[in-house]
């Protein structure tokens, strides 16, 4: 029994259709992350389970309990805000403590509480700052207290690291991923940057154009994407055009162009495709390697990056180069070899 | 940058021509003479003392204050919930109710004194102070609207979100967000339009009858030279006064903008 389900949820904004029949399962204590460009449609989608937007259609549940007609603060959720929306005529302890009033707690109660989650978030001792004396990280780490502080059920988040700089950005993710361990409150996390969906989430779903294109943990959407947008999205990948020869319980025959015909686990093929299908063969730069005897090329451009080095190679009757990374440093005229293990085969 | 002596002469001619009859007020409120004229023949704090004496003129300094400080209230109020709403909400019509509501601005206010009073006139009602208010609501409103717009606007719309978010109602949520991060616009709209009803002339000579604000009653002494003195002297005090709220509604800005800035 999943813990949030979005069913068929659907949003237009003024006939542009924002959100279209999204599914979604998302299980109890997960990290979750929705992961697609600006514009897909993942930020409504993650206001609409806030219920800051209402959905023309489908339905949200949490915990079993339909959220469609709740408005936002009857809801079991809390939000962390892109921008941080820290209140600016309050300082850091009745910012955290915002959410509490409902509660009644006695004052040494509420003082005990705000205090262990400014400890939680390590802001010890900056309780009386205002939020303008806070830097960059220090207004996300308020803005995580005052949501947890609620206790929700489900925390969303929305880019939560878009304004940090990079190296900021490094030391919360690490931050994020503990403190999700050890609260143990499911997040949903929205971001357009995919290295932080992969380093954070337990599964990763993959949105464009308001539909979700594969649900998946993020070694799983690395080496098996489901589609060319999603392997497009996801690191960087080669493709090639080939069509379908000949399938058998176990292998796949394929015609592959200038790599020539290969045979290829079936179990690298998506789902669905068939003898005879155009397809599109795709491969991780790592995966190609350098070989004595294959498919002939040459070197256009080398980079350098330290352990590995970075390659794009030409190869005849083929306009876009070839990436390769690889350990070994080559120049000029070069053998590709395709192992067919890491090739996979997608719906053109 | 090379420092052009034309337009440093310019300035403080300009600044001068603004101060200096401003500060005739003063000076001869001081004077001991009934003629307001150089030179200055001594110093005297009669007319003052004549002013505090003279109940009509008090009377109507109480009616202006009265009228000013309803205005004020009430039209800040309406200023109010029109910005909200038009920041808040997605409506249809913003741009013509912004219009229309603003419209009074442009309309002279000689034109706006003399249908009121024919709309006075065709209803029954008699003129009065309360005429008078309902008058300056028509001015003062587009004045508040334009304040309270423009400090809605800057704040974080995510802020009253956040507000929702963490459990507050939206009654709640003006009270504990919009309201306190309003206020400084909220004291300048109050300023604002209690100065422009205090100081409105024509509307109110057209609709106050018996109960002459200041505006009107001062026009009235104007025809009794010996009366001119003491004119002066209440002036000045309302001089003193403008330039200490002026003073006061510019901290207030200030540091409402301090404070603005960091939610973005």
């Amino acid at each position: 029994m999943s813990f949030l389900t979005v069913e068929q949820v659907s949003k237009a904004f003024g006939g542009n259709t924002v959100v279209d029949r999204v599914d979604l399962a998302i299980a109890r204590g997960e990290f979750f992350a929705l992961l697609g460009p600006s514009g897909c449609g993942k930020t409504t989608l993650l206001r609409m389970i806030a219920g800051f937007e209402t959905p023309d259609g489908g339905a949200i549940r949490i915990d079993g309990a339909a959220m469609n007609a709740l408005p936002p603060w009857q809801r079991p959720t809390n939000m962390v805000f892109q921008n941080y929306a820290i209140f600016p005529h309050l300082d850091v302890f009745d910012n955290i403590a915002y959410g509490l009033r409902k509660r009644k707690l006695p004052k040494q109660d509420l003082r005990t509480k705000v205090d262990a989650m400014l400890a939680t978030v390590r802001l010890e001792g900056l309780g009386d700052r205002r939020a303008d004396q806070l830097s960059g990280g220090q207004r996300q780490r308020v803005a995580l207290a005052r949501a947890l502080v609620r206790e929700p059920k489900l925390l969303l988040l929305d880019e939560p690291l878009g304004a940090l700089d990079k190296r900021l950005r490094e030391a919360m993710q690490v931050e994020l991923r503990a403190l999700q361990r050890q609260v143990g409150v499911t997040f949903l996390l929205v971001t357009h940057d995919q290295e932080e969906a992969l380093s954070l989430a337990d599964r990763v779903a993959v949105m464009e154009a308001g539909k979700i294109l594969q649900v998946a943990s993020p070694r799983e959407l690395y080496a098996r994407p489901n589609c060319r947008a999603v392997a497009g999205f996801i690191g960087e990948m080669n493709f090639f055009h080939a069509t379908v020869r000949a399938l058998d319980s176990d292998t796949a025959t394929v015609n592959a162009g200038v790599l020539g015909v290969l045979i290829l686990p079936r179990a690298n093929l998506a789902p669905g495709i068939e003898a005879g299908q155009h397809i599109l063969l795709a491969i991780r730069p790592e995966h190609v390697r350098f070989a004595d005897t294959g498919v002939a090329g040459a070197i256009a451009a080398g980079t350098f990056l330290g352990e590995r080095s970075h390659y794009h190679v030409t190869l005849a009757n083929r306009a876009e180069p070839v990436a390769v990374s690889s350990a070994t440093a080559r120049g000029g005229a070069v053998h590709l070899a395709f192992p067919p293990e890491h090739l996979i085969g997608l719906p053109a | 940058m090379k420092k052009n002596p034309a337009l440093l002469v310019y300035a403080f001619a300009y600044l001068a021509f603004l101060y200096v009859p401003v500060l005739f007020l003063p000076l001869f409120s001081f004077n001991d003479s009934r003629f307001i004229s150089f030179p200055l023949t001594g110093f005297t704090t009669r007319w003052y003392r004549d002013l505090a004496a003279d109940g009509a003129m008090l009377h109507a300094l109480g009616n202006s204050l009265k009228a000013g400080a309803a205005t004020a209230l009430l039209s800040t109020l309406l200023g109010l919930l029109a910005a909200k709403a038009v920041t808040r909400y997605r409506l249809k019509a913003t741009g013509a109710a912004l219009g229309f509501i603003s419209l009074p601005l442009f309309i002279p206010d000689i034109v706006l004194g003399i249908s009121l009073l024919l709309l006075l006139g065709a209803v029954g009602l008699p003129q009065s102070l309360q005429a008078v208010v309902l008058g300056h609501l028509l001015v003062c409103v587009p004045f508040a609207l334009t304040v309270l717009v423009a400090r809605f606007e800057g704040f974080d719309r995510n802020l009253e979100e956040a507000s929702a978010d963490l459990g507050e109602t939206g009654w709640m949520t003006f009270w504990r967000v919009t309201f306190p991060l309003v206020l400084p616009g909220i004291c300048a709209s109050l300023l604002l339009t209690f100065i422009t009803s205090f100081d409105e002339f024509l509307v109110a000579y057209f609709l106050s009858g018996t109960e002459a604000t200041l505006p009107v009653y001062i026009w009235g002494q104007l025809r009794f030279p010996e009366r001119m003195p003491m004119v002066l002297a209440l002036g000045a005090l309302i001089l003193a006064a403008s330039v200490a709220l002026v003073i006061l509604a510019e901290v207030l800005r200030n540091r409402g903008m301090k404070r603005t800035r960091v939610g973005a």
